[in-house]
């Protein structure tokens, strides 16, 4: 056994000379360290993301729309939020190419607000059937809605959503009136057709069900 | 700081160092005008002179925090998940298990933590008394320590209930059960603690807030004590001899000290590698170890009118609850109308974890550490390791596991004399310490450490 | 280090321990032939729980979607296996309501969900083919895995037109099979063993992600223990 200072003596008249062992292992340890935390880190942040129930009950669901009868619509419910099916009458979606001047978004530019295969004219797969996510772009109220022409929403009014909150206005195709609070359109869900008549809400056909 | 010195330091920070270096070294600077940042590392690492003999049984006090810190984050984790509510309680921790993503590994490590938490707390504990580290100048660090433990044996039994399978249910109704053993206030007392006639929603929910709130506050604290306490005095080491009784005349540091920071933070992260190697090989090859770590009753929900067959503790408990049963009921004293009572195996029970407190003032040894200490002492001590390995094994196992004596012995059960007489040296082990201590004969200490 | 010699008489003595212990007079089970990678006996395992057990017996934590890990696609989840209205994210509940049931079998049927984790596997493979005709018994039926003592159980063989009827021999406590089901002995032994291969799954579906995680985390910390020990000899080499 020995005095440790004469060791400690040593160390400190090379204190420039780098000591290239200490140093290299250093690094190595330290990378392979921080890799390893990193790696610990993944499955507490991914815990946190949503459940198989959360997942199993955001699951997309299967409307049947052949009960719909022109002119009206249904609500069902998507990841707890209210998807509106409208059955657009001919006359309803002949309306809706007449007042694209009076609209924010009347070409659906702004492209997080629809699937790319629902940008269209209609803002949907078949043009009568339109599926929107019935909450206002403005601050999540739920839009009412004001199917018929004018009635209670005066002359003008050629079918859509009224808010009740704020009064934002939107048409029949969920695209928002010029003047309103809401800055952009309706969200429209991903959705396809099974069948002629059997509607899924919140899946794309791209996607694996 | 002289002059000169400043001069130097300054000569280095404004030639030799890059800009990122000035940057950290100015806020370093703009914080310890504000808070004792340097001040404290140096205190409590890079200038907390260790004694440069600590040896395996060293490492179990920076494994200790480790765990601490692996409980305390995964129970965060899982309190997003958990109910605790009687009707909930034990599909989400099902819950947990298969629908959270990751759930199951988060809720293995905490289970896999609080026993490891408990091994690592043995072992420490174990070479505090080898080597006498809870001797003056460090009573108050081994208080501390003792608190530490109660507090985690508080953690274990409350979060044991959590679950709300069988053994979670049936083992807080029979602790809880403990307390009405007390006399004259006991009935009250575990009623009180319940909040209800039975072990229940409400049991559950405050437990939940003593698992998750209460306790860890104290522990942390309490760890905070042990730490602050322990920087004071100075660390204690396998010779047990008081490395700051000689110190270099010029530069005041211990002779045999070297700086904590780098020397064990270095030496310690093998110990924590090797240690979550251990921890790892546990929680994905064998979380339930063999019924150990997880009971297979507590697979089965609580169900308050069915009483598993067998109910053992987890093993960490089993040497006290094994004193707990072998200590025979007072009979009762019909005459004076003193009913019979539970209250000596329970109050053995108490004691048998408190007499770890006392260890400072029944040790009169002249030496510290057991390298200098006689054979008295060890035969004591391998008496003691004994008694307290058998007890725990005996804790697991039901009473008749050994079958039991003839009619000679009065068909006493095998396995209850054995934890009597072992019950009987535990505690010998604690009471004759004064004596055999003194009597012992103890080898010279020398100046310096060795080895 | 004379410490070690008591150390190793400690240690001494606790290695004979186990020895002094005497071996308990079990029931005796016999070994489940358990395999969770063996996906075709867990596919059969889940049909045969699906269609025989789970008419009673709920799984409320075990999602119908966790079988595409058995190999099973989602189109066969659904064909085969889902009740009516079911979607494959649901969990496996029953119909049965459990005060009915509590009123025909005398005692609700309990969820299965983590039944090997309580049981182990062994009890359930020998449960299921312990049953025995036993006319006094209220449901008609015997299982002395089930209870040792009264041998009793509540719930009826399920499985006993595949099993047929075994009896109980009093005295040496035998089961011999007296009246033959649709199946042989062994193709029995085989349905009741992929049924418990597939309760094994179901108690734990994380277990074999766990068991292959497991490995390399290990060579991971086996790459990190190398490099901080050669880290710390560089540290501690001015330490004398």
């Amino acid at each position: 056994m020995s005095d440790n200072h004469d060791g400690k003596h040593q160390a400190s008249s090379q204190l420039n000379v780098v000591d290239l062992e200490k140093r290299n292992f250093l690094i190595a340890t330290s990378a392979v360290g921080a890799v390893g935390c990193a790696a610990a880190a993944v499955p507490f942040v991914l815990s946190m993301t949503p459940s198989e129930r959360a997942k199993a009950a955001g699951a997309p669901v299967e409307v049947d729309v052949s009960k719909i009868a022109p002119g009206t619509m249904v609500t069902v419910e998507w990841r707890g939020k209210p998807v509106w099916i409208i059955n657009r009458t001919d006359e309803m979606t002949a309306e809706l190419h007449k007042s694209n001047d009076q609209l924010t978004d009347p070409e659906s530019d702004v492209v997080s607000q629809q699937p790319s295969y629902c940008k269209n004219a209609d803002r949907s797969l078949k043009p009568n059937l339109a599926v929107i996510v019935g909450i206002c772009t403005h601050l999540g109220c739920s839009p009412t809605a004001k199917l018929q022409a004018k009635g209670d929403m005066g002359e003008n009014w050629s079918g859509g959503f009224f808010c009740p909150c704020h009064g934002s206005k939107f048409d029949l195709a969920g695209r928002v009136f010029k003047g309103s609070p809401a800055p952009i359109n309706l969200v429209v869900p991903p959705y396809q057709y099974l069948t002629e008549n059997t509607l899924l809400i919140g899946v794309d056909t791209k996607e694996k069900v | 700081m002289t002059d000169k010195q400043a001069m130097t330091n300054k000569t280095v920070t404004n030639e030799g160092k890059s800009v990122w270096v000035k940057v950290l070294d100015d806020t370093v600077n703009w914080v310890d005008e504000r808070f004792p940042l340097t001040s404290n590392i140096k205190a409590h690492l890079t200038e907390y002179y260790a004694p440069k003999n600590f040896n395996f049984w060293y490492f179990f006090g920076s494994l200790s925090l480790l765990v601490l810190v692996l409980q305390i984050v995964t129970g965060i984790f899982l309190t997003m998940h958990y109910k605790p509510d009687a009707e909930l309680a034990f599909a989400s921790v099902e819950y947990i298990m298969r629908d959270v993503p990751w759930g199951w590994l988060i809720r293995y490590m905490h289970s896999t933590g609080a026993s490891m938490f408990f091994l690592v707390i043995y072992m420490h504990m174990f070479r505090g008394i080898i080597y006498g580290s809870y001797r003056n100048p460090r009573e108050l660090i081994w208080l501390f320590g003792v608190g530490i433990f109660l507090c985690l044996m508080g953690e274990a039994f409350f979060g044991y209930l959590l679950p709300w399978g069988q053994m979670s249910y049936w083992g807080a109704q029979v602790i809880v059960n403990l307390f009405s053993a007390i006399p004259f206030i006991g009935p009250d007392v575990s009623e009180w603690l319940r909040g209800d006639y039975l072990v229940s929603d409400a049991t559950l929910n405050r437990f939940f807030a003593f698992h998750v709130i209460a306790l860890p506050f104290v522990l942390v604290g309490l760890v905070a004590a042990h730490l602050i306490a322990l920087h004071e005095v100075g660390s204690n080491n396998p010779d047990g001899v008081e490395i700051k009784k000689l110190k270099d005349k010029k530069t005041g540091i211990p002779l045999d000290g070297i700086p904590f920071h780098p020397y064990y933070t270095v030496k310690d992260i093998v110990a924590v590698v090797v240690f979550l190697m251990v921890f790892s090989a546990i929680i994905f090859f064998a979380p339930e170890m063999g019924g150990y770590f997880l009971e297979a009753n507590n697979f089965v929900p609580a169900n308050p009118l069915v009483t598993p067959v067998h109910i053992a503790p987890v093993w960490y408990f089993t040497p006290y609850y094994s004193i707990l049963r072998a200590v025979p009921p007072f009979p009762g004293i019909g005459l004076l109308g003193i009913p019979p009572s539970l209250f000596p195996g329970v109050a053995a029970m108490g004691l048998s974890v408190m007499m770890f407190a006392l260890l400072p003032w029944l040790d009169k040894s002249p030496v510290k550490s057991i390298r200098y200490r006689g054979t008295l002492y060890k035969k004591w001590l391998a008496a003691f390791v004994v008694s307290f390995v058998v007890l725990g094994y005996l804790g697991t196992e039901p009473s008749n596991v050994w079958g039991q004596f003839g009619a000679w012995l009065g068909n006493a059960e095998r396995a209850t004399v054995v934890a009597r007489i072992f019950t009987i040296i535990y505690f010998a082990f604690f009471i004759l310490m004064p004596w055999y201590t003194k009597k012992d004969k103890t080898s010279a200490v020398p100046e310096r450490v060795t080895g | 280090m004379k410490t070690n010699n008591i150390m190793k008489k400690v240690l001494f003595v606790l290695a004979f321990l186990p020895m002094l212990t005497f071996a308990g007079e079990g029931l005796h089970l016999d070994k489940a032939p358990i395999d969770v990678s063996n996906q075709q006996s867990l596919q059969r395992g889940a049909r045969t729980f699906v269609n025989s057990c789970l008419n009673c017996h709920s799984a409320n934590y075990m999602r119908y979607n966790r079988l595409l890990e058995i190999g099973l696609t989602e189109q066969q989840i659904k064909d085969n296996l889902l009740f009516a209205g079911d979607k494959v994210g649901d969990t496996m509940k029953v119909a049965l309501n459990k005060a009915d049931a509590k009123k025909w079998f005398g005692v609700a049927p309990p969820d299965l969900s983590v039944e090997v984790r309580a049981r182990g596997a062994d009890w359930v493979y020998t449960y299921l083919r312990s049953f025995y005709r036993d006319d006094t018994s209220a449901s008609g039926w015997g299982n002395c895995v089930f209870d040792p003592l009264s041998c009793k159980v509540s719930m009826p063989h399920a499985l006993y037109e595949l099993q047929g009827e075994q009896t109980l021999n009093q005295e040496t406590h035998e089961l011999t099979l007296t009246k033959p089901g649709k199946m042989s002995v062994a193709e029995y032994d085989a349905l009741a063993g992929d049924l418990t291969n597939f309760m094994a799954f179901m108690a734990e579906p994380a277990k074999q992600q766990r068991n292959r995680m497991g490995w390399f985390v290990l060579l991971f910390l086996g790459v990190l223990l190398v490099l901080t020990y050669k880290l710390k000899k560089a540290y501690w080499k001015d330490i004398h």
